[in-house]
This record gives structure tokens, sequence and C-alpha cells, in this order.
């Protein structure tokens, strides 16, 4: 996927412009946060579940390897194999290879934000094989060659009749004057048109939500069933994913699964909810006649034991995203990349390097909205920050905003020189500002004053008029 | 009506937007500390609490300026702010900027564990159930995130707020919405922060109130500044100008009528 973080100013103007943007990404408020807000309140454990997903996670990151280790022995007793890809290329030559062995033509998958990550599709195109997206959201990008703009609503920024359009144009032996007017009719014709994919792929390949260490099984979550006929139907079955999906037990599983779909999307569980564990048994009336997991670590291990491993805890359920107030604003092709939202903005840096993905963390208010609905309790505000002091120790800020930064604490910390020398400006502006009360336009504050007016101060500061009161008295 | 038996000293942690833009709030906490029993003293060597440079990654101007805090601070039974988000810098972040073995990782915690912000230590500390205000008219009440979601001031202000005569309170939609201010967030991407304060006008518009309060002078000089830039005939205070009664300062924005 083709790198736009750099150029996320510019990303987010084009965004807060588009007025097909806009209107979808109204839709998020009611639609997300507000049925999350109702499922919150009505499990009254909601609170302890997050303490035990947290734990979990981190017990499981400090021996990560153990896990591992457990998990493939149980893959391959069951009949599968587990490959490591250590890069991004590895990724992409490891899932290739497999299909190319198999010599399939066709390559169904279910939603994943690591083949995303890879660029997978681009790979098997490249090679003859062609990849057919399956969850709906996926599938209408897809159609549009448009890259997702949310981790688990990947279509959020388009309306429905932008849905329609794509339709319309790439669905041509379907009658063209068709009435696809309601969302029923689009899901009608998106599911005849996946179904003939679906039975005709070589290949699947799913993401996974989990990887069991226990019993080497594979989880998905779904809410179209997709990730079922996906892993079902070809011959061969490969889940691509990475190295902190590992999670110890079933019981574990259970746990994070209460929180995921609560916090994604407000329903108390997706409506599929798929454990895979190895390739058919005998016995069995279907099922993929090889399971493969290829596990990508392209710099997840090397966040262990650094001020990032929190950000593996992330079970990419994009409830941060859905209530940021700066995703709200510009969606989540502003971003640039795969990963949007606050988290987005702590892993982009991670993956791709702080000096490419900049922006992300810093436009940011610090609400801190996302840490307090994220499932798994991850400090995303403090990573940005953590980002940020990396840059400012690199230099990689603009110059005017560190001599400003720089100047501003030079008297900051100078108490006796601040309070002489603000109580000078404030006069000054006071007296500027005072028949109005406040500047449509002032020198040097264009930054607030291209949006919004500056209220004009009273003129005397409080530490000036507080030495007077106490003088008096 | 106290909880922690009789008078206390209070440092006034005055904000440096508070001590340039609006003293008025100054002494509006003033006279709420007082009329909770306590003696107010407000240091000179304060300017700032730091957070530009906290946010902006510079942790070395931070943690220089969280040591003038502190010793300027220490003696004083407790530090109160009229602000959830200079609070929330003194009593959740001044700790973690000093190593773990430096003695001023002792103070910066014995320092926060006695910073209030200032309806919350209103109410929570000294145990204040309502004040003795009057305030005619509609009001919607923003609550800052910092305050919200470091310190759980929520119920606080509102709760006191309740008890001032003539005063109706109508919530935001969203009461948990940010108003796009974030410190230098608002100037460096001014855009987007321009979106998301215009979505709280809106909100703030839709509940017919007259009046917006809010516990941070920056939201509030963000929410003011654009509500005049919309032409909006809404006033912006600070909640502490309400409920101490102390009204006679124009709203923010609005130019002294001679």
């Amino acid at each position: 996927m083709d790198i736009t973080s750099p150029a996320f100013k510019q990303n987010a103007r084009r965004a807060l412009d588009d007025a097909h943007l806009q209107e979808a990404l109204g839709h998020v408020h009611a639609g997300f946060i507000d049925k999350r807000r109702k499922v919150y309140d009505a499990l009254p454990e909601f609170e302890q579940l997050r303490d035990n997903a947290r734990d979990i996670k981190n017990h499981t990151l400090a021996h990560l390897d153990l896990y591992l280790e457990a998990f493939e022995e149980k893959v391959r007793e069951t009949g599968g194999e587990v490959h490591y890809a250590g890069t991004a290329a590895d990724a992409r030559d490891l899932v290739l290879g497999i299909c190319q062995r198999v010599g399939a033509r066709t390559v169904t998958k279910g939603k994943s934000m690591i083949a995303e990550e890879v660029g997978l599709n681009d790979h098997l195109e490249a090679n003859g094989i062609e990849p057919v997206e399956t969850d709906l959201g996926e599938y209408i990008i897809q159609i549009r060659g448009e890259a997702p703009s949310h981790i688990i609503a990947p279509a959020i920024h388009l309306t429905k009749d932008q849905v329609a359009d794509g339709f319309r144009r790439a669905h041509t032996r379907l009658p063209p004057d068709r009435d696809l007017s309601d969302a029923s009719s689009l899901l009608a014709e998106a599911r005849a048109e996946l179904r003939q994919r679906f039975l005709a792929a070589d290949v699947g390949i799913t993401g996974a939500n989990f990887l069991v260490a226990e019993t080497g099984t594979s989880v998905i979550v779904t809410n179209e069933g997709n990730g079922d006929l996906t892993q079902m139907l070809p011959r061969v079955h490969i889940v691509l994913t990475s190295i902190e999906k590992i999670t110890p037990t079933l019981e574990d599983v259970s746990q994070i699964v209460r929180l995921l779909a609560r916090s994604a999307t407000g329903q108390d569980m997706a409506a599929y909810t798929t454990f895979s564990t190895g390739p058919r048994r005998a016995g069995d009336p279907d099922g993929p006649e090889e399971f493969h997991v290829v596990i990508l670590d392209n710099g997840r291990s090397a966040m262990i034991g650094s001020e990032l491993q929190d950000m593996l805890r992330c079970i990419r359920c994009g409830a941060c995203m859905n209530h940021c107030p700066v995703y709200q604003e510009v969606g989540g092709h502003a971003y640039g990349w795969v990963y949007s939202g606050p988290m987005g903005a702590v892993l982009t840096p991670t993956l791709i390097g702080v000096d490419k993905a900049g922006h992300l963390p810093n436009a940011s208010s610090f609400c801190g909205r996302c840490e307090a609905v994220c499932p798994m309790k991850i400090p995303l505000p403090k990573m940005m920050r953590h980002w940020r002091e990396r840059e400012f120790e690199r230099h990689l800020s603009p110059a005017t905003q560190r001599w400003g930064l720089g100047l501003w604490a030079f008297f900051a910390r100078r108490p006796w020189l601040y309070h002489r020398a603000t109580r000078l400006a404030m006069r000054v502006l006071g007296n500027m500002g005072a028949r109005r009360g406040r500047f449509r336009r002032l020198p040097l504050a264009g930054g607030w004053t291209r949006h919004r007016d500056l209220p004009t101060p009273q003129g005397q500061t409080f530490q000036e008029m507080w030495a007077e009161r106490r003088r008096r008295a | 009506m106290t909880t922690d038996g009789g008078g206390a000293t209070v440092g006034l942690f005055a904000t440096c937007l508070v001590d340039l833009f609006r003293p008025s709030v100054g002494f509006a906490a003033v006279r709420l500390l007082e009329a909770a029993g306590c003696t107010v003293e407000v240091p000179a060597a304060q300017t700032c609490c730091g957070q530009p440079a906290y946010n902006s990654g510079d942790r070395r101007d931070a943690r220089e300026i969280a040591r003038q805090v502190i010793a300027a601070f220490e003696p004083y039974d407790y530090v109160v702010a009229p602000s959830g988000s200079c609070a929330g810098m003194i009593r959740i972040h001044y700790p973690g900027l000093f190593a773990a073995d430096d003695p001023w990782r002792a103070r910066a915690e014995a320092l926060a564990a006695r910073t209030h912000e200032l309806i919350a230590f209103l109410v929570d500390v000294r145990g204040m159930t309502a004040v003795e205000a009057e305030f005619a008219g509609s009001v919607t009440y923003h609550d800052g995130c910092s305050g919200l979601r470091e310190l759980n001031v929520r119920d606080q202000p509102r709760r006191l707020l309740r008890s001032v005569k003539g005063l109706e309170l109508t919530e935001l939609h969203d009461t948990e919405a940010c108003c796009g201010f974030g410190g230098t967030f608002c100037v460096k991407y001014a855009d987007i922060s321009n979106a998301i304060v215009e979505r709280k006008t809106a909100e703030i518009v839709e509940t017919g109130a007259a009046t917006v309060l809010a516990g941070d002078l920056g939201c509030l000089l963000n929410i003011a500044g654009k509500l005049h830039r919309q032409d909006r005939k809404i006033a912006a205070r600070h909640v502490a100008e309400v409920l101490a009664g102390m009204t006679e300062a124009p709203p923010i924005g609005e130019p002294v009528e001679t």
C-alpha cells in the first residue's frame, strides 16, 4: 500500500472538504459510539474484563516465545503447518509459494490487516493469481481500487450511493438500470457475486483475531460469515497473522472476545465467531485439505521490552478510532497507511518510521477518549507522547515550533522575568482589544485567528492584581 | 463545612491562561476556597505547569518547570488549580518526569497527592454541597478532557451548579467530546481543531443555552473564540465565576461596557 503519511496535513485538508466523506463520517458517532455505550452500561463486569484482558496479554507478551512454540507444536500435531515470516517480503513470498505449489488461480480473502500491511494483493496479482476480497467492505473498496479507511469497517468512508455506483461499474453482466437504492439490494447483489467466487477459489486466506496456543486454533470474528466460506470451501486455508495474536488458552480467548464486538460495534458477540484447528479430519463433512499459519514479525518482537510494548495488546477492535475526535473529522485515509486513528498514530511510526509518520502522533489533542474505551487499556496518548519525544530528540519537528517552544520555556523557567514580560504584553493586548473584547486578527497568532476570534486579555495579570491586593491589605 | 476538620492552607495554582487572560477566574477561585474555610496564598514563583513542553516532547524543560512548581508549592496543605488540565499535569504526570531513584520523584508524588482541580477539591475534600450564588438563565456545561478522564471531575461541578438559584442546566448531546483545544494542537493542526470545535459549538447551540460553562480556560477561549467568529450570541464563562457569584466581568471575549 502506498504510504502518504508524510502528507497528513494535506490529506486532512482534502478530507475536511470532501462532502461524501463528511456525510459518511457523520454516521460514525451514532453508529459506533452510542451503541458501545449501550452495551457497556448493560454489562456490569465490563471494567473487570478490561483488567483481565490486559493482564492476559501482558502475561503472554512476557512469555511470547514459549507460547509461540506451544502453538506451533499444536498446529503440527493437528495436521497443519506454521511458517515464520520475519519481514513483509517473507510473508508475501511464503503465501505466494503455497499458492503456486497448489496451482492456485483465484484466492478468496477474509479481512486481514496483515495482508494490507505486507501488500499481499498486489504481489499475488503481479504473479498471475487473482485475490477476491469477501468481506463486503473490503470487496467494495477492492472494486473501487481503494485502500481500507478503518480496521473493521473498511468502506466506512463511502456513502450508499458511492457503493451503488461502484457495483454498477464492476458488475457489468447485470442490467444497468436495476434499482440499487436501498442497502438490501446492494447486499443481495454482493452476496450473489461473491457466492460464485467462494465456490471457485483454490486457496482461502484469513486473518486471525486470536491464535490459541493451547489447541493450535485460529479464531476469527465476522458478521457476514465470509470468513467461514473463505476458509472451509477451498482446498487450502492460509491464516496470515502476526506474533502478538497468540493467546494462551481457550478460556483466555473467551474473556477477551467478550470485549471485542462490544467495543467494536456495540454487539454482544459478532454474528460468527469461528474456531479452526487444522485441516479436515477423516469423517469431517467439509474443510480444507491443508492448514497453514503464516506468522509475521515485521518489527513487533522489537517492541517487546520497549516503551511501545503495550501496543502489542491491541485486538484491532477499532473502538479508539470510533471515539477519536480527529478521526471523526478526517477519516482513515488521511493517516496515509494501513492503520489509522489513535492505534495507527502509535503503530505506523513503529512500523514505517517516525520520520515518515511523524504527523500522526502529533495530530492529537490528547483528549484520552481512545484510552478510556480501549478494551485492552492501552495507554495510547502516552505512546503518542513517546513519539513526540523521539521527534524532539531527533530535531524532526519544524524549526519554528522548536524555536517558539524554546523561547517560551526560557521565560517560563524564570518567574520574575516572565511576570514582567507578561504584565507588559497583557497591558498592550488588553488596550488594543478593549473596544471589541476580542481580536479577529493578530500578528503572530494567525494559527489561532484563522478560524476563531481571540478573546482580549483583561489587561492585568492575576499575579499583578494579587500583589496589588496584598499591598493594599 | 469541611470534611477534613478545620482550616487548611491552599497554594493557588492560578494557571498561565487565568494569569494572563482572565484573572477574575483566579479571584473567583479564591472566594470559593475561602468560603470553604481555606487560607489561600499565591506563590509568586509560578508561571505554568509545563504542559506545552511536556506535550511537545521536551521532557527536559517540563522537568525544570516541574521542579520549580514543586519547590514553590510544597509548603502548603493543598495545591488547587481552576483547571483540570493543569491539576492533571501536576497530579498525574509530574512523578513520571523523574527517575525512580531521583529524590524529586518522591517530592513530586507527595505534592501530587495533595493537588486538586478546584471544583473537585471543594466537593470531595472540603465537603461543599451547595453555593449561595444566583445566576438566572439557561446554561450548558463542557467537560474538559483532562479533568474528566485523568481526575474524574464530572459530578462535582454539576452538583454545585444545581444549587445555584435560577440556573437551568441542559446537557450537551455528547458530554464526553473534546472541544479541539488540546494546547498547541489547536494551532499546529488548526483545520482539524476547527472542525472539532465547530461540532462542539453546534451541540452548544442545540441545547438552547444562553451561557456555556467549563472548568478549563483553554477550552473556554477556544469555544468562545469560535462562537464569536460564528456570530453566536452565547456567553462563555469559567464555572468558578458563576459558583462564586462573581459575574461582574463581561463574558469571555465580550468588551467591558462603558
